[in-house]
């Protein structure tokens, strides 16, 4: 490199700013920069919080999961502004002129910086895992007298037992009360499946020979779909239910009328299940 | 005729692959009727007759072609034929098929096999795409769609992205810290050979009775214990790449810790090397995982164990913590190189040193420690015992510290520099920093449970895992190809067509995944061939832009295809870097050096006055450097 050898005159030039003030990033626009970027952060989160993302919501859990998303876009709308704002600004100030063959300045980093970006994005991330874990708690409290409801997931069809009447059995429909924690006990017949109601913000796996549990407060009567979000075979697509979500009266008339019980290797599933159904110590396992 | 049976080559790999498949079926057939069995099994998980030839078949093609040549006469006494090095080098085309044991014509091989399995695979996306332009099954059924996608993933990961990245530092890396080879160079001829294996299987398994395997690449049990015969296809190309991939990071290991030219110390080295350092930690210690998963689902499925057999007392989750043990840090295997070509990249086309190396370098450590402790994010809602979920949040959130000093990093590099944008490298590895960085930003929020509670198997992570895998890796992939094109080919490419391919890549990245983010929030899941009405026009608008980001590939391979062959002679330096390999003719010498160069400071020392990297061969001594050594002998 020919020019390697060449002093850099503005390196010069720069070293002689600086008394309190960092000599390099003396020479940059901080405060235009930082404004730019948290205009850009509420134009970008103006357009994008108002929206919502995840659809209808119909469950105590989704106003919660969705503050978060809006929290979430605000901070992601920072850094991803923070970025443009230092990319664009160093393309249209640094790009080297036609012909210029000569190096930049051999700045080698900066302790204060490096620091800087280390720290506040750990802090960041930080407030984002304990507002997470809080949401968490809060979504998942059990309530009082929640309702049990048994959930079989066999390729590829989903199946409902209400052990509150007698083991009713409901073929590929999914009733709820409105407003009373559900406590659904999944049961897998063959593969994994996942129970996902969009609106509910909800999803769990349905695993053979365990018993998983999803605690939802719907709060909303209506019509919704669960989707299983689990590969599970070439019905995968088609493997879903219809939800209704209805006042507590429609509720119990509508399992009053349910003629059939859940049938036997359903219930099986149930009882080998040994996450429910542990084996007591000292029976020998087998 | 006797001779060509004699010499190491195709006609001795075809009979090797013969006879490995008769001992294969003769070796099942035998112990079938000594067992007695019926001799011929043809369950659906079984057939035994297909399934052992398909390991003994390219084991005894990798013997007659010669990988085991020098290593089975060393062992049983007879004398072994030195390496007169009378192969290094490539003269014509067919060079590139031979087992040679150069490191530069490797690093080729590799990233030519790898391309072709990036096109083949590209095709499948397009097919898987060309299906979802409208709700409904339009061109293939259900069972063959979940095939496409389980190939169309299996293959960019385990023969495009992970081995390309080895083909590129292959290349690159021995020159970059003045070594004649890398450390091992008939172990990374082996490891070469093992790629191609890999992909055949992965594509062979569309003929297997049944169809490809079609339980994803995450090939969850029971769903892959019970599948057709396509899975165990799956099985043993996993086992094939995965035996290459630790191979090479051996080699990388030991090449980057005992093969520096004097005077490069750790803190001299370039960032690429360093990112070769941290990714082949990760495949040494991670990749037995996947081997080990991959084989306890193939013995469930021919020897009847249990292990992922709830009712033979097996445990359906493990074969998830197993599996993400590796798959996690995998997809740091398939960045940090790219990190590494990055700086690269950016350094010199910026004319700055990379600001804060170090930081950058520990960075790359921090990754690697923090990404062994990441894995269960995966598995939020897959019913693990939920105490694991907010450590596991916790630590995932936390790797994007280190990500983000990269970031930014990168960022403070370009400040006070003269940036060049005339190179297509670097304006992939400029839009890399932001496509990389919306794919970090997705990444966060998936670590957080509640987020991840609603948005885990829905469109919503096809769109995140594609910006980090395709905006992220694919596109630092594009940098160091286009960066080192003129190295490893001693030609320029041209960069108009080298424009148009980034800018049709750009485009066709953000218009194929941006909007995935929002049908997959929306309610859309994944791995499905039929869909909601109310996605229909979404998906359109996403094929439409994925057909157009195909294209533009093609662009890209004629541009590479074409200069090749015709396109003007490249200086050694075209591109005014410090690190050695560009202190050697485009392309280097056979054997790399003359004599090996001495290191006298950091790979990035631009603009320093009188600062030097590298005393290459006859240039005297101006600054003393320790005495040249001897180096590893081939």
């Amino acid at each position: 490199m020919s020019d390697c050898s060449r002093p850099s005159e503005a390196r010069i030039i720069g070293s002689g700013r600086g008394g309190i003030r960092d000599p390099m990033m003396g020479r940059l626009p901080i405060a235009k920069m930082l404004a730019a970027t948290v205009a850009l952060t509420a134009a970008i989160s103006a357009v994008m919080v108002p929206i919502r993302w995840n659809g209808q919501g119909a469950s105590t859990a989704a106003p919660e999961i969705d503050r978060l998303l809006d929290v979430m876009i605000v901070l992601s709308a920072f850094v991803f502004s923070l970025v443009l704002v230092m990319l664009f600004y160093a393309l249209w100030k640094f790009r080297a002129k036609p012909g210029d063959e000569s190096d930049g300045e051999p700045i080698h980093g900066n302790t204060k910086l490096e620091v800087a970006w280390t720290v506040i994005p750990t802090i960041i991330v930080l407030f984002g895992a304990g507002y997470s874990w809080v949401v968490l708690d809060r979504i998942e409290k059990p309530a009082e007298n929640p309702i049990k409801v048994q959930v079989f997931a066999q390729q590829f069809a989903w199946s409902f037992g209400y052990p509150g009447k007698g083991n009713a059995w409901s073929e590929g429909e999914l009733h709820v009360p409105l407003d009373r924690q559900v406590q659904f006990k999944m049961h897998a017949q063959d593969v994994i499946h996942s129970f996902w109601v969009p609106e509910w913000r909800i999803k769990k796996d349905a695993v053979p020979g365990i018993t998983t549990t999803a605690t939802i407060t719907p709060d909303k009567a209506g019509t919704y779909q669960l989707i299983c979000t689990e590969l599970c075979g070439f019905g995968h697509a088609t493997m879903r239910a219809k939800v209704v979500v209805e006042p507590p009266a429609d509720f119990r008339k509508w399992v009053a009328g349910l003629d059939q019980e859940v049938p036997q290797p359903f219930e099986d599933s149930v009882i080998q299940d040994v996450e429910a159904n542990p084996v007591p110590v000292g029976a020998g396992g087998a | 005729m006797v001779t060509a049976i004699k010499q190491p080559g195709w006609i001795r790999g075809a009979l090797g692959a013969l006879l490995g498949a008769a001992f294969g079926v003769g070796l099942v057939v035998v112990l079938r009727d000594i067992s007695g069995l019926p001799i011929w099994q043809t369950e659906q998980t079984g057939y035994p007759h297909v399934v052992v030839p398909l390991v003994t078949t390219p084991l005894g093609f990798l013997a007659g072609f010669g990988a085991f040549d020098y290593w089975l006469r060393w062992a049983v006494g007879a004398p072994t034929i030195p390496d007169d090095h009378s192969q290094h080098g490539a003269k014509s085309w067919r060079d590139y098929f031979k087992f040679n044991t150069d490191h530069k014509v490797i690093g080729i091989q590799y990233i030519c096999t790898n391309f072709f399995f990036f096109f083949v695979s590209g095709l499948l996306a397009l097919l898987i795409r060309a299906e979802l332009v409208q709700p409904g099954a339009q061109i293939v059924d259900a069972s063959t769609f979940n095939g496409l996608f389980s190939t169309h993933a299996a293959i960019m990961i385990f023969v495009f992205i992970v081995p390309v990245f080895a083909g590129i530092a292959n290349y690159v890396l021995p020159l970059m810290i003045g070594a004649p080879d890398m450390a091992f160079p008939r172990l990374n001829a082996l490891s070469f050979w093992m790629l191609p294996v890999a992909g055949l299987l992965f594509l062979g398994s569309f003929l297997a009775p049944g169809g490809a395997f079609d339980a994803g690449w995450t090939g969850y049990a029971p769903l892959s214990t019970g599948a057709p015969l396509g899975q165990s296809f799956f099985n043993l190309g996993v086992q094939f790449a995965g035996a290459s991939s630790i191979a090479t990071a051996l080699n990388f290991l030991v090449t980057i810790i005992t093969m520096r030219s004097p005077g490069m110390t750790f803190w001299r080295m370039p960032l690429l090397v360093w990112a070769n350092l941290s990714t082949s930690l990760l495949v040494v210690a991670a990749t037995p995982f996947i081997a080990g998963a991959q084989f306890m689902v193939f013995f469930d499925r021919l020897l009847g164990t249990q292990f992922f057999q709830f009712a033979g007392g097996g445990d359906v989750i493990s074969y998830q913590h197993i599996f993400w043990f590796y798959s996690h840090p995998a997809v740091y295997i398939m960045m940090l190189p790219g990190f590494g070509i990055i700086s690269e990249v950016i350094s010199i086309h910026a004319r700055k040193p990379i600001f804060g190396y170090r930081l950058m370098a520990l960075a790359l450590i921090g990754i690697v420690v923090l990404s062994y402790s990441v894995w269960a994010h995966h598995m939020f809602v897959a019913g693990m015992f939920s105490w694991l979920r907010v450590p596991m949040m916790i630590t995932t959130l936390l790797i994007a510290v280190p990500t983000g000093i990269k970031i930014f990093s990168w960022l403070g590099t370009l400040y006070f520099g003269k940036i060049h944008t005339y190179s297509t490298a670097m304006l992939f590895a400029l839009a890399f920093i932001v496509t990389f960085t919306v794919g970090g930003i997705s990444g966060v929020m998936l670590g957080m449970v509640p987020l991840d509670i609603h948005v885990s198997d829905t469109y919503f992570i096809v769109a995140h895992i594609h910006f980090v895998l395709f905006g992220g890796s694919v596109f630092t992939i594009f940098a160091g190809i286009y960066h080192w094109f003129p190295k490893m080919t001693g030609r320029m490419y041209d960069e108009k067509l080298g424009r148009v391919h980034f800018w049709g890549t750009v485009i066709g990245t953000w218009g194929t995944f941006i909007p995935m983010h929002w049908v997959g929030m929306d309610g859309m899941p994944r791995r499905v061939a039929d869909y909601a009405a109310q996605f229909g026009d979404w998906n359109l608008l996403i094929s439409i832009f994925a057909f157009m980001l195909g294209a533009v590939q093609l662009v890209f391979l004629y541009n590479m295809v074409v200069s090749w062959r015709y396109g003007p002679r490249a200086e050694a330096n075209p591109w005014h870097g410090n690190s050695i390999e560009w202190q050697v003719s485009s392309p280097p010498p056979i054997f790399n050096f003359d004599e090996i160069p001495r290191v006298v400071g950091g790979p990035y020392e631009f603009g320093v006055p009188g600062a030097r990297h590298a005393i290459m061969a006859g240039e005297g001594a101006e600054a003393p450097g320790p005495e040249p050594s001897k180096v590893g002998a081939t």
